[in-house]
């Protein structure tokens, strides 16, 4: 089968071909998009290495990738316009479109992820966590502190949360009706699209206030700042539990004669668990790596500090941050602790998304699968 | 504008379960040709095998032969487009895009292949085709409106109107009636009877009645049980099925016994 | 068994259990309400003295808070148009392409790999963005410059370091790629299969069925998901403030090194050394991104809710 088989027809148009057959039309053959593709990435790949040699510098692998693809969508267009005619041609174009998409998105996903590990291990090692940054001006210190804090902060964050978020589901699966429920639905909505900074911003006006100290830092600030972006993620994914736990099993709860808060705790909630925690676990890997509103309220310090109401408190996130931000004489030691700092805090968010899910595997009814 | 099918040894396959199996049967053009057997007995099956509209399940698959005037539509190089073009389809429920216009809807087929349809043309063919499936008269006022507020019965026919725009040789009914009300249904029937003047028509339905009367010809299909692939037991005019089938089976099924 | 014996109208019994039960649930629903309230008033009171400060307690130029906030509310805006721009066709063809084109078994997992891209926390981006993405694209921006620097968008002088308001887009657009494809997939699938066979019966190839029937009808929630991204893009802090090198300016040019900065970042920057009224000025500008992105977010809500009388599904 070689590309040039059967010449070009209209769509509709009568085969010259060995088969009298209407209904075939130009057809390339079934793997010819495969071999084009696998041409065009060679080509462009052949391309880069030269110019990577000819010019000294590294090769450029995803521009290789990117323009191959991109080449692809040219060639097979073109051949297929050739073959098959415009309209398969447009099918086949569209076709490379979309698999471009998905391919640039990888790219930044394989980079980010790629950069941080490289760039991260040099400095993953005991010392950074087993110590704070407490009078320490160039290479060595930890993050120790800050991983304490982030601990603290999101604890306590979720500490607040997960009892009103898990209870407004409640009310609103449960109990809501009327005008109450549908104002708390759409302000749950609105809320998911605070933005984290004003978060932290709101969070220090009302410790500002209250405590009447203009400059005021807390770690207890940022536990509530983490709340209010936090909560909304709870409470819908928490509403989705509830809605899908069958009302039959209410009913027959009901029809025992169990009042209506023990069918909740009893029946309904123990159903739901598993996707309860998962959705949890993704909210807290979601408020984990939120570094805005720490920066405004919790602000940040070398120092230990386990008291999350009196004093700055680092973070992770904000650790990451400042140590790239506010660069000592010994440049490289401070991007070294950065990118420590990002792996470290990657490691943690995919940690709890892996709990989640093994949660939700581990928990869910008996009977679904 | 008619053409003839002739379907030798096919089977159908969903993944490794074999759905349909050994059919062999042929349609005269310009024919209506009703096939009838209890539910899942893999008729509706066989009808989209006709226009290879079974590949949108996933894990289908057929083996054997189908030949539109000796044009096998599963040979080697064949453009499952184009054979849709030639066979067109009307679905179980209305389908009108619901974002599109009456006229849009009839002329979405076309519009596919002949971008450059001066907008006399489309008047024309959109008047010809909603003549053609008897929709003209209720609609002639509000073509501009969207096909989703006319009536199921109405919306069965644009439907119908849609499929005879791109002019194909074969028109295929997948149980057209059966979200529909009995005074659509007769209009739906009338519709038949006329379009079989220019079209080879297949209809798969439930209703007895209507198989008695709109079809020159009747596939009975039946399976031995569940898990069973489906079988045609046996084609002939609809009059022999009705009045005097010769396999027990389709007595026990035409007169009501089971099924 | 419907005429009890005793009393006529029987009045259920309130259990103590039930009562704080259910009074418990009311408490955590209206706490969100309040809680909503309570951001808007302390923002309110803390931003107050900002709109009758003095000239001389902005930074800058400026001298009122109109002035100190035109050019970061545009910056905010143009960053994140410039991001929904890109992020939207990109999103659009990954839906499609997990929903409509990659075999089946494989779509979850794809779709979970996408959402991996949601998962990173946005330090991690800024990181990413000024380190790897900065220097890779500053050859490309001063080859841009030279042959397209006619077009204003593009006119130079070209940044040396690659920090522009275009890298802080893309930075952007790959953080709000993973919400909009999330949405616009949901929807895709959704795509009535009668449609869908409707568009295949007429012949039409798969990218004619996607024109005819998916994209129709997922209009409505690919405007929503949008929206809902744009949302994160206006409000998104970290990756602006590390990655853009800022100027009070109103510009359009995004390869230059004088950038309009966004609020979120403008904030960032400079709350840790802000004191007095310069605290009152920056909660201000925050109070103007919480109305920016509420105004996006209900704009998008209310697109999804007329969505549901829009289809014409039956």
């Amino acid at each position: 089968m070689s590309l040039t088989v059967t010449p070009q027809q209209a769509p509709t148009g009568r085969s010259t071909g060995p088969i009298a057959n209407t209904l075939t039309a130009g057809k390339l053959p079934r793997f010819a998009a495969l071999w084009v593709l696998l041409g065009c990435l060679a080509v462009t790949t052949a391309f880069f290495v030269i110019l990577a040699v000819a010019s000294e510098t590294g090769f450029n692998i995803a521009a290789a990738v990117f323009l191959g693809v991109v080449l692809y969508g040219v060639v097979i267009w073109v051949l297929s316009r050739v073959v098959e005619g415009t309209r398969k041609a447009k099918d086949r174009l569209v076709t490379a479109l979309v698999s471009t998409a998905f391919t640039i998105a990888l790219l930044p996903l394989i980079s980010v992820a790629y950069t941080t590990i490289a760039n991260g291990v040099p400095r993953f090692d005991l010392q950074f966590f087993s110590e704070s940054m407490r009078n320490v001006v160039g290479a060595g210190g930890g993050a120790l502190h800050a991983i304490m804090g982030t601990l603290l902060i999101t604890g306590m964050a979720a500490l607040i949360s997960v009892p009103v978020g898990l209870l407004t589901a409640i009310y609103l699966v449960e109990y809501g009706r009327g005008k109450l429920k549908h104002g708390i639905t759409f302000f749950v909505d609105v809320m998911t699209g605070i933005p984290s900074i004003v978060a932290g911003l709101f969070a220090f006006a009302l410790f500002a206030l209250f405590t009447g100290d203009p400059g005021i830092r807390m770690g207890f600030g940022g536990a509530v700042a983490l709340s209010v972006l936090m909560i909304p993620v709870v409470v819908r994914s928490s509403e989705e539990m509830l809605k899908l736990v069958p009302n039959e099993l209410r009913e027959a709860s009901y029809a025992l004669g169990v009042p209506k808060w023990l069918t909740i705790v009893k029946v309904v909630l123990p159903t739901s668990i598993a996707g309860i925690i998962t959705g949890v676990m993704i909210a807290i890997a979601r408020v984990i790596g939120e570094t805005a509103p720490l920066l405004i309220i919790a602000g940040f310090t070398t120092s230990m500090n386990y008291n999350l109401f009196e004093g700055r408190m680092m973070t992770l996130p904000v650790f990451v941050y400042t140590q790239y931000m506010n660069q000592g004489t010994d440049v490289q030691a401070y991007i070294d602790r950065a990118w420590a700092g990002a792996l470290t805090l990657i490691l943690i968010v995919a940690l709890l998304n892996v709990i989640a899910r093994v949660v939700s595997k581990l928990f869910s009814p008996k009977t679904g699968r | 504008m008619s053409k003839r099918i002739e379907v030798n040894d096919l089977n159908v396959y969903y993944g490794s379960f074999r759905a349909v199996e050994g059919i062999t049967l042929e349609i005269e053009p310009r024919t209506v040709t009703a096939f009838i057997g209890p539910s899942g007995c893999g008729k509706s099956t066989f009808l989209r095998t006709l226009n290879r509209m079974h590949e949108v399940i996933p894990g289908a698959r057929v083996e054997g032969e189908v030949l539109i005037d000796g044009n096998n539509l599963y040979g080697p190089g064949v453009d499952p487009v184009l054979v849709r073009r030639q066979v067109g389809m009307v679905f179980q429920r209305p389908n009108p895009f619901p974002t599109m216009s009456i006229k849009e809807n009839v002329l979405a087929g076309v519009r596919l292949n002949n971008r450059k349809m001066s907008k006399s043309d489309a008047d024309e063919l959109v008047e010809k085709s909603l003549q053609g499936a008897n929709l003209w008269n209720e609609v002639k006022d509000r073509l501009d409106r969207p096909g989703s507020g006319l009536s199921g019965g109405q919306q069965q026919r644009l439907c119908i109107a849609r499929a005879i725009a791109v002019s194909p040789e074969v028109i295929l009914m997948d149980e057209p009636c059966s979200a529909l009300d009995p005074i659509s249904t007769l209009a739906i029937e009338d519709l038949i009877e006329e379009l079989k003047q220019e079209y080879t028509i297949v209809i798969v339905t439930h209703n007895m009645q209507q198989a008695s009367r709109v079809s020159d010809k009747t596939a009975f299909f039946n399976i031995a049980g569940t898990g069973k692939p489906g079988k045609l037991i046996e084609y002939a005019d609809t009059t022999t099925i009705f009045s005097n089938p010769t396999v027990k089976a389709t007595e026990d099924y035409v007169s009501g016994r089971f099924g | 068994m419907t005429t009890a014996p005793a009393a006529p109208a029987i009045k259920a019994k309130q259990r103590p259990g039930d009562r704080v039960f259910s009074t418990a649930t009311v408490v955590s629903g209206s706490l969100i309400l309040v809680t909503l309230a309570a951001v808007a008033i302390f923002l309110v009171a803390q931003a107050l003295p900002a709109f009758t400060a003095e000239p001389t307690a902005f930074k800058g130029d400026a001298e009122n808070f109109w002035q100190y906030v035109g050019p970061l509310v545009f910056g905010t805006i143009w960053a994140a148009a410039l991001a929904l721009l890109m992020a939207v066709p990109v999103a659009i063809g990954i839906a499609l392409f997990i929903s409509h084109y990659a075999p089946r078994r494989l779509a979850q997992a794809l779709g979970y790999v996408i959402d991996l891209l949601a998962a990173v926390p946005s330090v991690v981006f800024g990181l990413w963005g000024i380190t790897v993405l900065a220097p890779a694209v500053q050859p490309f921006y001063t080859s841009l410059t030279e042959w397209f620097g006619w077009f204003p968008l593009f006119a130079g002088p070209v940044s040396g370091t690659g920090r522009t308001i275009l890298t802080v887009a893309i930075v952007l657009a790959v953080m709000i790629l993973p919400i909009i494809t999330a949405l616009s997939r949901e929807v895709f699938l959704q795509t009535p299969v009668l449609h869908e066979e409707a568009a295949l019966a007429l012949g039409a190839t798969r990218w004619e069925m996607i024109k005819l029937a998916v994209l129709p009808f997922g209009r409505p929630g690919i405007i929503s998901a949008s929206m809902l991204g744009l949302g994160r893009a206006l409000g998104e802090t970290m990756v602006v403030a590390m990655v853009l090198s800022p100027a009070a300016v109103i510009s359009f040019a995004v390869l230059q090194s004088q950038n309009p900065t966004t609020i979120a970042a403008n904030i960032a920057l400079n709350f840790p050394e802000a004191h007095d009224i310069g605290v009152n000025i920056l909660i201000a500008t925050g109070l103007i991104l919480f109305v920016i992105t509420l105004a996006v977010n209900m704009l998008a809500r209310y697109i999804v809710e007329r969505r549901k009388e829009f289809s014409g599904a039956n």
